[in-house]
């Protein structure tokens, strides 16, 4: 099959179908609405259910539900969307259950703005919910890679029984590009007889299966959260995605950026080597797992004399930056998270200034 | 080499499907592109423009300050886009609503009737066909061929307004190239 032209939003749906997911509970919200104005007409087309919950609150217990029944089972929202549901991500997670969340970020906080932002870093990275939890988070930086990453996300989250989020942003969401649905990408539900309530009869078992997060008994609470944290550095080890540019010149700065603004910052780069500047990129397609260790490599480039991170918040993931470099060089920040991508000319300026306050 | 379309006017001229049926063409003919539009609070009958961007490679930067070519629709979005066009690009603008011109001795301004053209191919609906034609025909940015087999495509499913929408891609061809009145 040739390339398509899409709407970001509508190749995630599709891409959650090819994927072999065919629940999909939501509730509409801009930037994010066409996945569900795309899926309300789609899922009856393949035999699929496309529910509209009352409120995010309520897509959120839907997806629990329907994820402890084994069932396959994906939504989307975008950030205001994403606190309601984030209760449920806890609870989803403690009860270890797999799913996808898809969060097209829009600006905050409170109701915020529209557009496009990455001011959600710290909620999907670090919690949102209460409780020891973690859940994987993949950035994608352009249409193809968020259909890629949302197929692969479904054999992920049951691998970890674990919800997966795909963290975009509003111009991911909003912006056409040609797409792929990579035919290898599609999967078929892990058995989860040892642990889904699908139903005695179906799986035809005598044992029962609970699906729950309450452990009264300190012990057994202790056990449990050992146990995801065994899953969450398996993820640290084993999942780690970035994608490198240009850190084969000696470069004088290394910016870390994901998502939209990472292809701003390509570009970036791309004019600063015509000028015989060179800079250095790590992009992070994982946030969580966070590339640490590529990061600490980079700085210890001998020409390297600081790591800027670039994001379209007023600094979030800097702080995950902090934590790679290790002290190695200085660490700073530059963004915008009002609805205005910053222009690569606005990095040039920020990476230049950055650079002379060193020398 | 990169080239960045701005399609600009009122919301209802069909500014985000011409900036659709050019993208659209751009892929066909092998091109990465990428499709951005304002998808700000805006109001019914307000401003309402689209970035294509039509490239032999990645497309890095989808936000993009200085575009190469502009299709300006209404006189709000030529005032405001005009200042902004990269010297040398083609600057298309709807002479049937707007009374000035760019302002710019550096690019190449094509004054086309779009509406009044348009009405003369059976809808003032299609003055946004008019002015894609016009554009493409004067900057080549696509094969003028691949480019009638888009509108058409686009058209699937509603027969009956390919012949007007056929009409008003020649006519825009035409007046781009000053063979026609």
């Amino acid at each position: 099959m040739g390339r398509i032209l899409m709407k970001g939003n509508e190749a995630i749906g599709e891409a959650a179908i090819r994927a072999g997911c065919l629940n999909y509970f939501a509730y509409p919200i801009t930037p994010q609405s066409e996945v569900a104005e795309y899926l309300s007409r789609r899922m009856p087309e393949v035999g699929g259910v496309f529910l509209q919950g009352e409120s995010e609150v309520a897509v959120g217990y839907m997806i629990f539900g329907a994820a402890g029944c084994g069932a396959r089972v994906f939504t989307t929202s975008s950030s205001p969307g994403i606190s309601l549901m984030s209760e449920a991500l806890s609870y989803i997670s403690g009860a270890e259950c797999p799913a996808v969340f898809v969060n097209i970020m829009r600006g905050g906080p409170g109701l915020g703005g529209i557009l496009p932002s990455q001011a959600d870093y710290f909620q999907a990275t670090k919690g949102g919910g209460h409780g020891d939890y973690r859940l994987l988070v993949m950035a994608p930086a352009g249409v193809q890679e968020a259909v890629e990453m949302v197929m692969k996300a479904f054999p992920l989250a049951e691998k970890y029984r674990n919800p997966v989020m795909i963290l975009g942003d509003g111009l991911i969401g909003q912006m056409m590009e040609p797409v792929e649905f990579p035919d290898e990408l599609k999967s078929e539900p892990s058995n989860n007889d040892d642990w889904a309530t699908s139903g005695m009869e179906t799986r035809k078992s005598s044992r029962r299966n609970l699906v729950k997060s309450l452990f009264l008994d300190s012990e057994q609470l202790e056990a449990h959260n050992r146990v995801l944290k065994a899953k969450y550095d398996r993820m640290r080890r084993e999942e780690v995605r970035y994608e490198p540019y240009n850190l084969e010149a000696d470069y004088k700065a290394l910016i870390v950026s994901y998502g939209t603004m990472s292809r701003v910052c390509r570009t970036a780069v791309d004019i600063l080597k015509v000028e015989g500047f060179e800079v250095g990129m790590v992009r992070p397609q994982t946030l969580f797992p966070f590339p640490e260790k590529a990061i600490e490599e980079a700085v210890r480039r001998e020409s390297c004399k600081v790591a800027v991170s670039i994001e379209m918040s007023m600094g979030q993931m800097v702080e995950d930056v902090e934590r790679s470099v290790r002290g190695r060089c200085p660490v700073e920040w530059f963004g915008k998270s009002g609805g205005d991508v910053p222009t690569p000319e606005e990095v040039i300026d920020a990476v230049k200034s950055f650079v002379k306050e060193l020398i | 080499m990169q080239k960045e379309v701005m399609f600009a006017g009122f919301g209802g001229q069909g500014i985000l499907l011409i900036g659709d049926i050019l993208a659209h063409a751009g892929m066909e003919a092998g091109f990465e592109v990428a499709w951005i539009p304002s998808y700000g609070p805006e109001m019914r009958g307000g401003t309402a423009y689209c970035l294509v961007v039509i490239s032999d490679r990645a497309i890095g930067s989808p936000v993009i300050r200085n575009p190469l070519h502009l299709i300006a629709m209404n006189r709000p979005s030529l005032e405001k886009f005009a200042p902004l066009v990269k010297p040398n690009g083609v600057v298309v603008i709807n002479s049937s609503l707007i009374s000035i011109n760019a302002g710019r001795d550096d690019v190449d301004e094509l004054l086309i009737p779009a509406n009044d053209i348009a009405q003369e191919a059976g809808s003032v609906k299609a003055a946004n066909i008019v002015a894609l034609a016009a554009f493409v025909a004067r900057s080549k940015i696509v094969d003028f061929d691949l480019l009638r087999e888009c509108v058409k495509k686009h058209f699937a499913g509603r027969e009956k307004l390919i012949p007007i929408n056929m009409e008003a891609l020649e006519q825009g061809r035409k007046a781009a190239l000053g063979t026609g009145k």
